[in-house]
């Protein structure tokens, strides 16, 4: 039991760092950063000790929640400070901690040379206290804490340069359309506290069979909402792109493995209401395979390769958003394809990092070329990473990836053959852009220019940062043969989803496993004859409509500013001028008047002594005439 | 002759008095109207006390010409410090206070 | 109740002079008249005080009014000017209508007032019993009885009075002081401006007129005008050496006697003020 009373700590730790940091002021600019990196650190040894303590207890106990008081009362609802370590929440914890201090570390050699890398860390540290506090959170209420917080984090690190206007503007882009899915999630407790009269996770999930199908689905779908907002996922996808504007570590730690995953881990969590509202389902599923599809394309025509990577990370969030939607048989391998992805995709945004650490913070891929040479460990390792989001085997990718398109392809009608196909498409799509992105980058001749009269030397990236990529390389590897090995992984989780249903696809396991390799490799095969083979223009050529299309990423922005934006700000300029020239104009009139009135009984006031005595006797005078009427 | 004339004659004496502070401009002579009013009210004091048969009634008078007695020392010293700085003693000339 | 007729005729007598002299503050121009008809006023009251069986109240009146506070009126008009006449030209715009209306729409109320509820009046109770043991010990009885501490408050409120008084009147001194010595100094340095170091000649002495106006004769026999007072040459009320000498002559002619020849300075008797500057200076001296 002792061990479990760590909870809180998980959450402290991080905080103490953020407090002492964000603080303490310039005194702890020296070893600000060390201080930075212990702090997730020491969450991960406390996670790791609880993890020890959990495997040890039988499946039926490994929900424990710690109650550090009552929050507070409102009426009847009641709200406790309690922490809930489960299966589930114990696998993100891992997720966060482990590769949030990877990527601190190597944050200390990235951003050495950055006057700001204290308040970096103190941003980092609030992002991982909040992050940890939204997946251990025993109640709705509690995880909304966590939710704002990773939500400002975010914010803060996106404009962390906020001295170039797009950085700023980048950041309030994710803070306001997060907005938008937190309203969604404001909705939902709102429907919980109507149903259950409370939001904590016991009363809300145990009840959420005795549903109305009316309520379920509006709270399926505002959860959803809200998911799609954290998670940019369509249609609150435009954010995720913008946000690259920000540090690569934070894209690496933030805008990629953990919290815009943050969607999918609230919708698994919230299976029980989901699986009252088969509705909502479906929406999820329509959803995740919409996005899944919109980021590939997207993925496909971007140049700047940390976009690129943007693009691949909202459509594999889709995977796993198709995968939670698909009820009891996916929920394991959203979360399985969740830790993987979290590994291979911080692997390569930490690659991504190197690479231009090396050549001068450019992101344009078709400026690259032919750095295996010049980095051979960087290409190594996101190598590694490339072949474990293909879903090569035996890398991670495979055993997650595929497990979903298994999944996808479970059912009956129409519906698993177009998900199914859909996730299928998505695999050969993935396979060709990020062999075109690893390809762009690392074969093909030296594209970098001469320019400015001096050249580009790309250079290896210092230790510090060459651990963290070697590290996460290597769970890209084989994190993903491990946690299946016997189906471990889904066992594990089984107290938190409940019993993984297995169900038979329409199409035979075997020929939906070549079918997919065989599109894996046609992508990868496409993409190695058009951009190792082929020359690659260091300006992009004019394209097809459909590659003008996604270079603008389908037009989201403007469809966004037309459809939401712009009769959002008629309404106010109508609301403002009908405000100036009615209300306002109204009580300043008022005001006038009553300031004309006192210029006029100013006048009475004319220093005069005698008038005041004339003003008083008047006074006298009624009142004497008064007394007179009255009695007589 | 009924006792009420004595009122009548302070009625008569209280709205002279009270015309005076209106009408005169010399701050001297306004203070000798409200002096003026202040006397007619004792005499109404009186009046009442002896239609009563109580006392008090003067006793009343008796603080109001104590009270008129600190008034006219203050009120004294106002004008002369006044007439010291504006060489006049109309209240005419005193409208500082004015909107 | 109805008062004895001697009570009547004194009334009778009494109140419509009071209501004249009232009057007289609305319309003499001089402050110090108005001043003489609030005395008169005052000391009729007393009378009526005393008829009214308020006795001590007559007396106080007498003592605190016409004594004290008339007398403080006084000497304040003395400081501001005995003579100084108020004109009666009204400065605000409707003031004079606005006044006219009030007193006697307030009379006309007030004596309503009077004549609706007279009639309600109980029957006057008279003071025999209350002053059974004279009126100054009935009063006491009750104003160091139930206005113990009214009076108490009173006493304070005096006191505070005096010392507003001295506050309001206290002249701040700007400068040193002057004492005796560095005034005879400032005197002995000023005669090369043609200052006299003796005292200034005292007003005419002459044999039928000894007063403060009329100018002293030199010894070649013309008038000194610094002789007389300043603040009487500013006023105008300076007389001329000629018609006081006239009038001498006249006298000496009448008793036969020779006449004391005088030339006329004409220009200095029709002069009334003297402009000379070193008059000033002498005057200050002389203070």
């Amino acid at each position: 039991m002792e061990t479990m009373g760590l909870a809180p700590w998980l959450v402290g730790f991080p905080l103490i760092g953020a407090a002492v940091l964000l603080l303490g002021g310039r005194r702890t600019n020296r070893w600000g950063h060390w201080l930075g990196v212990l702090a997730p650190t020491a969450s991960f040894v406390a996670g790791l000790v609880m993890l020890v303590a959990l495997l040890g207890r039988s499946a039926d106990e490994r929900a424990i929640v710690t109650t550090l008081g009552t929050w507070f009362h409102a009426g009847p609802l009641t709200v406790e400070a309690a922490f809930r370590v489960d299966p589930l929440s114990l696998t993100f914890v891992m997720l966060v901690t482990f590769v949030g201090s990877l990527i601190h570390l190597y944050s200390v050699a990235y951003m050495e040379h950055d006057r700001d890398r204290r308040r970096f860390f103190g941003y980092l540290n609030l992002f991982v206290a909040a992050m940890l506090l939204l997946v251990l959170a025993d109640s709705y209420l509690l995880l909304f804490v966590g939710w704002e917080g990773v939500g400002l984090a975010s914010f803060l690190l996106i404009g962390f340069w906020d001295h170039k206007l797009e950085n700023a503007v980048a950041g309030k882009k994710a803070f306001v359309m997060n907005r938008v899915g937190d309203m969604g999630l404001i909705v939902a407790m709102m429907l919980m506290v109507w149903q259950f009269g409370s939001v904590s996770f016991d009363d809300v999930l145990g009840g959420a069979s005795h549903l109305g199908s009316g309520p379920a689905t509006a709270m399926g779908l505002m959860l959803l909402l809200a998911a799609c907002g954290k998670s940019a996922q369509f249609p609150l996808q435009a954010w995720l792109g913008d946000a690259m504007a920000g540090p690569t570590p934070v894209s690496a730690l933030i805008h990629a493995a953990t919290m815009v995953t943050a969607g999918v881990y609230l919708l698994v969590r919230s299976h029980a209401i989901l699986e009252a509202a088969p509705n909502a389902q479906l929406v999820v599923v329509i959803v995740g395979a919409i996005t899944l599809l919109f980021g590939a394309i997207v993925g496909c025509a971007k140049d700047d390769i940390k976009k690129a990577l943007a693009a691949s990370t909202m459509s594999q969030i889709g995977y796993m958003m198709l995968a939670a939607g698909l009820g009891p048989i996916g929920y394991a391998f959203a979360i399985f394809h969740l830790v993987t992805h979290g590994f291979f995709k911080a692997g390569l945004f930490l690659g991504a990092g190197s690479v231009m650490h090396a050549m001068d913070d450019s992101v344009d891929m078709r400026r690259f070329g032919g750095l295996a040479r010049a980095l051979p460990i960087t290409a190594i390792t996101m190598g590694l990473g490339w072949l474990a989001i293909l879903g090569v085997p035996p890398f991670s990718g495979f055993f997650s990836k595929d497990k979903i398109i298994e999944a996808a392809f479970v059912g009956e009608g129409w519906r698993p053959w177009v998900f199914g196909i859909v996730a299928l498409l998505g695999a050969g799509i993935t396979a060709f852009y990020m062999s075109r992105l690893f390809f762009m980058t690392f074969a093909g001749r030296r594209r970098w220019p001469a320019h400015d009269g001096h050249e580009t030397h790309p250079h290896e990236a210092p230790w510090l940062m060459r651990w963290p990529m070697i590290i996460l390389a290597v769970g890209s590897v084989f994190l993903g043969f491990l946690l299946q090995l016997g189906g471990r992984f889904t066992t594990w989780l089984e107290p938190s989803t409940g019993h993984a249903v297995h169900g038979e696809p329409v199409i035979p396991v075997w020929l939906l496993l070549t079918l997919t390799l065989v599109l894996v490799v046609l992508g990868a095969w496409l993409a190695f004859r058009l951009y190792a083979v082929g020359p690659v223009p260091v300006e992009a050529p004019h394209g097809s409509a459909l590659v003008r299309a996604a270079r603008h990423d389908l037009y989201q922005d403007p469809v966004n500013e037309t459809a939401v934006m712009l009769p959002g700000q008629v309404l106010t300029r109508t609301l403002v001028y009908a405000d100036r020239s009615a209300v306002d104009a109204s009580f300043l009139q008022l005001a006038s008047g009553v300031r004309r009135s006192g210029d006029g009984l100013r006048k009475a006031q004319n220093g005069y002594v005698r008038t005041y005595a004339a003003t008083s006797l008047g006074g006298l005078l009624v009142v004497a005439a008064v007394v007179w009427a009255l009695a007589g | 002759m009924p006792v009420t004339n004595y009122l009548i004659l302070a009625v008569i004496l209280f709205s002279i008095g009270a015309t005076t502070v209106l009408l005169r401009r010399n701050a001297i002579i306004v203070f000798m109207g409200i002096e003026l009013m202040l006397n007619a009210t004792n005499l109404a004091f009186v009046t009442f006390a002896r239609i009563h048969g109580d006392l008090t009634g003067q006793v009343l008078a008796f603080f109001v010409m104590v009270v008129a007695a600190a008034e006219v020392v203050v009120g004294l010293a106002i004008i002369v410090t006044i007439f010291r700085t504006r060489r006049s003693a109309s209240v005419d000339d005193v409208n500082l206070l004015n909107g | 109740m109805t008062t004895t007729s001697a009570e009547a005729a004194l009334f009778g007598i009494l109140a419509p002079l009071m209501v004249l002299a009232a009057l007289g503050l609305l319309f003499v121009k001089r402050a110090v008249h108005a001043a003489v008809c609030v005395v008169f006023v005052m000391i009729c009251l007393a009378i009526l005080y005393v008829a009214n069986e308020a006795a001590f109240l007559g007396v106080v009146q007498v003592v605190v009014y016409t004594g004290a506070v008339m007398m403080l009126f006084l000497f304040v008009l003395m400081l501001v000017g005995v003579d100084s006449a108020d004109s009666l030209t009204e400065t605000i715009k409707g003031q004079r209508w606005i006044g006219i209306v009030f007193g006697i729409g307030l009379l006309v109320v007030l004596l309503g007032v009077v004549a609706s509820t007279s009639h309600d009046l109980p029957p006057a109770v008279g003071l025999e019993i209350a002053n059974a043991q004279t009126n100054p010990t009935g009063l006491a009885a009750i104003l160091f009885g139930n206005y113990v501490v009214a009076m108490e408050v009173i006493g304070v409120l005096l006191v505070t009075a005096a010392l507003a008084g001295l506050v309001l009147t206290h002249r701040r001194r700007l400068g040193v002081h002057r004492n005796q010595r560095t005034l005879a100094r400032e005197r002995v340095a000023a005669i090369p401006q043609g200052r006299t170091l003796a005292p200034l000649p005292a007003p005419g002495v002459y044999a039928q007129n000894n007063a403060m106006d009329t100018p002293a004769l030199g010894p070649d026999g013309q008038p000194l005008e610094h002789s007389v007072p300043r603040v009487l040459r500013i006023r105008g009320q300076q007389k001329t050496a000629a018609e006081v000498l006239t009038a001498e002559e006249t006298l000496r002619s009448r008793l036969g006697l020779p006449s004391v020849g005088v030339d006329e300075p004409e220009a200095a008797i029709t002069d009334g003020v003297s402009a000379s500057p070193t008059s000033d200076d002498a005057e200050e001296a002389r203070d």
